[in-house]
């Protein structure tokens, strides 16, 4: 299965992020003005929304190749639907910290349990690590690669379901003070927003492949090994 | 702390993660390079042997 | 009965007729939630609100499913009985929901001793809360069956099924309590619903995945 023709494109892909995150910097920083409620602090929106949009696309990419790998059988869905929820989860991560910052930074605590994408994204993190247990507790091979498909689905699943959920367990949680309408996006906020966002998405495609390239790499030399020790 | 050093948190925990990466893929590199060096010298070894 | 309707009703016969020989998880599970609420009584704080004591509730049972999941694939591991039921049964989602049926039955006879002790220790618990408990306990058996099976393959066996299957109770826990506590009950128990619907269906058209290679 040739991956080398595909592979030579990474290096432009990595650019193409760099640049697009670059230039995103320059627009948060010196184009974008600042808000009036909140201030300065506000920017972090900039990276923080974008980063978890790319966490669900991951999280769906990942979905979307287990379901190739449940239909189609081929090897290398498993390990790109891997790769997909290991990037989302990466950004996940990223989410909640931002998320936390800007909240204490907004509302002064470190978390608040009426956010409700940081609390979805709470859940999503606490059942995306499972998988990670689930894939080093099974012996490698088809098995684990079906287990890890089908909770790769069983995910993106929840997604919607505990969005829902949330919604409705601010019926009976505390409604407290600490709202935040989104910004009333002027013109020039809403083209920073959706630049970071291509910055951000095509960052997480960037580091996908590039693991994926890291991780073929240690499949071939381990056949190579095996193929000069015999 | 003020609003701007929160934005500078936020912004330097992204940079930081980004940069975590790099120490990965180098580490991967390194040993990668070793292991391919390895399987060099085992090829070496068959076609001299 | 049609095949798939006879292969299901024969295996959920099977594990129903093992448990009441065996008779070791069923008592487990009763045991396991009465003391669980008593523990709670003493957790809860003097002046905590009524209505702290459904979220308990909903811990109680989640839990107590936990403990009968972790049972429930068992006999087939010990006796290596999963291989020959895979290539008896011509549809393997019949295998995901004979079990499921009969987990079923087994937390909802231990929600029969659970509940009325939970309204005598706590609170009072209306048609609303108990339509929520089997709503809830159609979602948990469904996902919890299919978990239940890839945990039992995996190296770490008990140790990784609460890891996966809480993060997935959550929206049923969210569903349970609401319908206990909030006035639009209703809302709550659509949500069950919706959460049963999508997941039941996703577990019996993944469940093959599972039990083959």
């Amino acid at each position: 299965m040739s991956t080398s023709s595909s592979n030579s494109r990474v290096p432009a892909i990595a650019a193409v992020a760099a640049g697009l995150v670059g230039l995103s910097l320059v627009l948060i920083f010196f184009v974008a003005p600042e808000d009036a409620d909140q201030g300065i602090s506000q920017k972090i929106f900039y990276f923080h929304v974008p980063i978890a949009l790319t966490a669900y696309a991951c999280f769906g990419w990942g979905a979307l190749k287990a379901l190739l790998y449940l239909w189609r059988r081929e090897e290398r869905y498993d390990l790109e639907s891997y790769v997909g929820i290991h990037q989302g989860t990466i950004f996940g991560a990223l989410t909640l910290v931002t998320g936390s910052i800007w909240a204490r930074a907004s509302w002064g605590v470190w978390w608040a349990w009426d956010s409700n994408q940081l609390v979805l994204f709470l859940v999503l993190f606490l059942f995306y690590s499972a998988y990670f247990m689930l894939r080093f507790s099974v012996e490698e091979g088809p098995r684990r690669a079906n287990f890890c498909a089908v909770y790769a689905l069983f995910g993106v699943a929840l997604i919607p379901v505990s969005f829902l959920a949330i919604r409705l367990a601010e019926d009976f949680i505390h409604p407290t003070v600490f709202t935040r309408d989104g910004p009333q996006m002027s013109g020039t906020m809403f083209f920073t927003f959706c630049v970071a966002w291509a910055g951000m998405t095509a960052l997480a495609y960037a580091l996908y492949r590039v693991e994926l390239v890291g991780k073929r790499l240690d499949a071939n030399l381990r056949d190579l090994r095996e193929a000069l020790t015999t | 702390m003020s609003g701007g050093d929160y934005l500078a948190a936020a912004y330097t925990v992204v940079l930081v993660t980004i940069l975590l990466y790099v120490v990965i893929i180098a580490a991967k590199l390194t040993r990668l390079e070793r292991q391919t060096a390895e399987l060099a010298e085992l090829a070496r070894r068959r076609t001299d042997g | 009965m049609s095949g798939y309707a006879a292969d299901v009703a024969a295996l959920a016969r099977k594990d129903l007729k093992l448990e009441l020989r065996a008779r070791d998880t069923l008592p487990a599970m009763l045991l396991f939630v009465l003391s669980t609420l008593v523990v709670f009584h003493f957790a809860l704080p003097e002046g905590s609100g009524d209505e702290a004591a459904y979220g308990l509730l909903w811990v109680a049972i989640v839990f107590t499913a936990l403990l009968g999941l972790a049972r429930a694939w068992v006999p087939e591991r010990e006796h290596g009985v999963l291989d020959g039921l895979v290539l008896a049964t011509s549809d393997r989602s019949a295998i995901w929901l004979g079990k499921a049926i009969a987990t079923f039955a087994f937390l909802a006879a231990a929600e029969l001793v659970a509940l009325p002790a939970f309204a005598l220790f706590f609170q009072p618990l209306d048609a609303a809360a108990i339509a929520g408990v089997a709503l809830a306990n159609v979602g948990i058996c469904a996902v919890g069956t299919l978990l239940a099976a890839m945990a039992a393959a995996s190296r770490t066996r008990e140790l990784i099924l609460p890891l996966l299957f809480l993060p997935l109770t959550i929206p049923l826990v969210v569903g349970g309590v609401g319908s206990s506590i909030s006035a639009e009950a209703g809302d709550y128990l659509l949500f069950l619903a919706l959460y049963d619907g999508v997941f039941a269906v996703l577990s019996w058209a993944t469940f093959e995945y599972v039990v083959v290679e």
